[in-house]
């Protein structure tokens, strides 16, 4: 195994030094504001913050795995999403080998063909032979029952939750002339610009938030805390172009464009969410719902960012 | 080397479980508490006392034990030793033509030995569309002869989408198990009254009764 590089070392430093401060506030705030657990807010500021420690430790041992690592990895990350979502659609018994085929063949064939960097496959794979293929399993079954809604299903839970998560694995097999061997950073720029929009929004709303922006879908996404969040998070992302092979100015639109995708992203989910009368997907990190919860803004950012830089700067 | 054997198999039960359906228990209406129960619960699959024992925390799983029908988990010796080794099932014969033994008298014995137990009232597995079959009576009889333990309605929830019957390949999908309040023992009650009060403590749990 080769050390990582020096730009990647930097980042996880810099991420658990934020992470100490954090704690460190966080555990200050709890004595003086909430002593006995009672403030919700404070509670669940710590569960956030214990829930960003895993995934800090995770994203860093799995980029520091390099490729296998980050590809075993994300391809987790797809079947717990999966699981939270096909838990929400109203497949029935007729559909169980077509569902067992999306997690057990579909799955492990799209990152199975993102590993070996097989371009030309994984980017239809799902798209055209899992579209065309899952419904003539279904169909097999002489169900007729709802069987568009089911089909229709399946299809968006499978691009959802495998197809766009799998171009974050996929960042690794671009390649960018007098980049190679740095790609993990690209993950890493994905993840922390997609991330510190979440948390800025999240921040500049509660600070000057006023005007809802989507009262029926996100009652607390507001004007203010979109366009602060926004603006900060492609500051971040122009700051952070030392670990890119970009400009500081394309940087920032590259950042831009991958904190617009996560923000309507995440309304997207939303609807969905309300359609099926829950709040989260899931409950598997305290503090932060299930794995769509945190996923859905890379999601949507991911496969967007993987073509951009891919038309823009890859050779392949 | 045996016991190494079953503890082993119980816990790559335990992660299954676990990587295929993400089980939560949901302990609403009794804590996670060391006492001795009777669990009552609605039963889709074979796979029903897995998830309950699987959120049990782990010194409650070495004195509850599943009662089972004899008929599937005496077929051969995978089962056998899943059901009767692993986790020490009370097994029954549920056929009155051959038994040998009153399926009553298996369950007090078990509980006057202090094992908590769980068990299935509707007799066999739910294939309908009905959210539960009507109880048998066993639970009543059960209920009966040992008044002082705790009877705990259990509802298990999306196993029966994770692996329907017949089906051998399960779906990874979110089950959850909730825990209702305790029964409150009825002296005098009729044996259709008391099934009735269970059948709708049990129901009541399922997430699609509280749904709008």
């Amino acid at each position: 195994m080769t050390m990582p590089h020096p730009h990647l070392v930097a980042v996880l430093g810099g991420l658990l030094a934020v992470l100490i401060v954090a704690s460190a506030i966080g555990y200050r705030l709890q004595r003086r504001l909430s002593p006995d657990g009672s403030n919700a807010v404070i509670e669940n500021l710590n569960d956030r913050i214990r829930a960003w420690w895993v995934m800090v430790v995770l994203m860093g041992l799995a980029l520091i795995g390099g490729k296998t690592g980050v590809t075993v990895l994300f391809a987790f990350c797809s079947f717990a999403a999966l699981r939270e979502f096909i838990t929400l659609t109203n497949t029935r018994r007729a559909d169980h080998w077509a569902l067992a085929a999306g997690f057990f063949v579909v799955l492990p064939v799209q990152y199975y063909l993102i590993w070996i960097d097989w371009y030309g496959l994984y980017s239809i794979f799902i798209p055209v032979y899992a579209f065309l293929l899952m419904p003539i399993v279904a169909a097999l079954r002489g169900d007729t029952d709802h069987f568009l809604v089911r089909i229709a299903e399946v299809q968006w839970a499978l691009m959802i939750c495998v197809f766009c998560t799998s171009h974050v694995p996929a960042l690794l097999s671009l390649d960018i002339p007098g980049y190679q061997g740095r790609n993990v950073l690209l993950i890493a720029f994905l993840v922390i610009v997609v991330q510190m929009s979440d948390v800025l929004q999240y921040v500049w709303g509660k600070l000057l938030g006023r005007t809802k922006i989507a009262p029926r879908l996100s009652p607390s996404k507001t004007v203010e805390g979109f366009l602060g969040g926004a603006l900060s998070a492609t500051a971040v992302g122009a700051a952070l172009s030392w670990m890119t092979p970009f400009s500081p100015l394309q940087a920032a639109f590259l950042a831009l464009a991958i904190v617009l995708m996560g923000f309507f992203g995440g309304l997207v989910m939303s609807a969905i969410k309300r359609d099926r009368g829950i709040k989260d997907w899931g409950q598997l990190i305290a503090g932060h719902g299930g794995f769509l919860d945190r996923l859905d803004s890379v999601v949507f950012s991911a496969p967007i960012f993987f073509h951009l830089v891919r038309y823009g700067w890859s050779t392949t | 080397m045996r016991e190494i054997g079953t503890s082993l198999a119980g816990a790559l039960i335990l992660f299954f479980a676990r990587f295929i359906t993400a089980v939560r228990g949901r302990w609403d209406g009794v804590a996670p508490a060391d006492e001795q129960r009777i669990y009552f619960a609605n039963h889709a699959s074979h796979g029903d006392f897995v998830l309950i024992w699987t959120v049990l925390p782990r010194r409650m799983r070495s004195t509850t034990r599943p009662v089972a029908g004899s008929d599937y988990w005496l077929k051969n010796r995978l089962r056998r030793f899943i059901g009767c080794d692993v986790f020490n099932a009370v097994l029954i014969d549920r056929d009155p033509a051959t038994r040998t033994r009153d399926p009553i008298v298996q369950m007090t014995e078990a509980l006057d030995a202090g094992a908590s137990l769980i068990v299935f009232p509707e007799g066999t597995r739910n294939t309908t569309e009905a959210p539960l079959l009507p109880f048998r009576s066993g639970l009543f009889h059960l209920a009966q002869a040992r008044p002082n333990v705790a009877l705990v309605p259990v509802w298990i929830d999306n196993l029966n989408r994770v692996m329907p019957k017949g089906e051998f390949v399960p779906v990874p999908l979110i089950c959850t198990v909730s825990f209702g309040a305790a029964l409150s023992s009825a002296e005098g009650e009729t044996k259709q009254d008391f099934l009735a009060r269970a059948q709708a403590a049990l129901l009541a749990l399922s997430p699609k009764a509280s749904a709008p």
